[in-house]
């Protein structure tokens, strides 16, 4: 029971940080290879603050870990080596499920009957 | 009605894509052949591809450019490698450079794509074989990450 409670508690927590674009395009950049704070930073129109504030949302979902290298924090997926294949061929599944719905929409025009 | 399946095995880093569409073979296999339909798909939405070059013939060679949204592009070409109209096609997928040509430095991905008739349409089987993650990496970075933003925001729809 109780593990169920946490479980679903961390779904929850999971749920919320990808919830917003930032936090998904700051984990999607940090699956494959670290990134420091300030140079994620610099990809948005945000104060480091605020990136910050979103590392931390995701940090609190397990979906990342901070490292201090230095003055930097870099930040890691926290996609255990793996699972890291597994989730980069999703990505790439969800493209194709892009792909072939794109196709169907084509096909489904009227007068594109061979 | 498309339904769809997917296989994806992580230790051999491919990917299996399997669609059915309500038309013939012949009919699907042209969004592949002609370079028009065939950029109406390719790229998402966010990162439409524009085929500069599509040569649709054995040994034959494709150039394209996808386009992102603050106007940054990303190239990249196909080497067919086969070609069984309407029934199979293999090519070899690869990134390009700023020049539009092939990077010598990266490895293309093996693709294959099968055409089969089935009842009131096609089944399409697209197979996908990735060289490495850093590969991989690259391709999700280069604004083909739709796949993810997709797949979270059907998790959004649930919230």
């Amino acid at each position: 029971m109780v593990v169920h409670q946490l479980a679903d508690r961390e779904v929850d927590r999971i749920f919320r940080a990808l919830a917003d674009t930032t936090r998904r395009d700051i984990f999607e950049r940090v699956i494959g290879h670290g990134l420091s704070v300030s140079s994620l930073a610099n990809e948005y129109e945000m104060s480091f603050a605020a990136v910050q504030k979103h590392v931390s949302v995701l940090e609190r979902a397990s979906l990342v870990t901070k490292e201090r290298q230095g003055r930097e924090q870099i930040v890691h997926g926290n996609v255990p080596t793996l699972r890291r294949a597994t989730a980069l061929l999703e990505a790439f599944e969800g493209i194709w499920i892009g792909r072939t719905t794109r196709i169907a929409e084509i096909l489904g025009e009227k007068g594109s009957e061979a | 009605m498309t339904v769809i399946s997917t296989v994806t095995d992580p230790e051999a880093l491919n990917l299996t894509v399997m669609a059915e569409f309500a038309a013939s073979p012949q009919r699907v296999w042209q969004v592949w052949e002609d370079p028009r339909q065939l950029e109406r798909w390719w790229g998402p939405p966010s990162y439409p591809a524009t085929f500069t070059r599509h040569d649709f013939a054995v040994g034959g060679e494709s150039r394209y450019y996808m386009t992102g949204p603050q106007g940054d592009t990303s190239r990249g070409y196909w080497r067919m490698a086969l070609i069984d109209e309407p029934n199979r096609l293999e090519f070899a997928n690869g990134l390009a450079g700023d020049d539009g040509e092939p990077r010598p430095d990266l490895e293309p991905m093996a693709a294959s794509v099968t055409f089969e008739p089935i009842d009131g349409g096609t089944r399409m089987i697209a197979f996908t074989k990735f060289v490495d993650e850093a590969q991989m990496k690259i391709l999700i970075d280069m604004g083909m990450s739709e796949g993810m933003t997709l797949a979270v925001s059907q998790i959004d729809a649930l919230l």
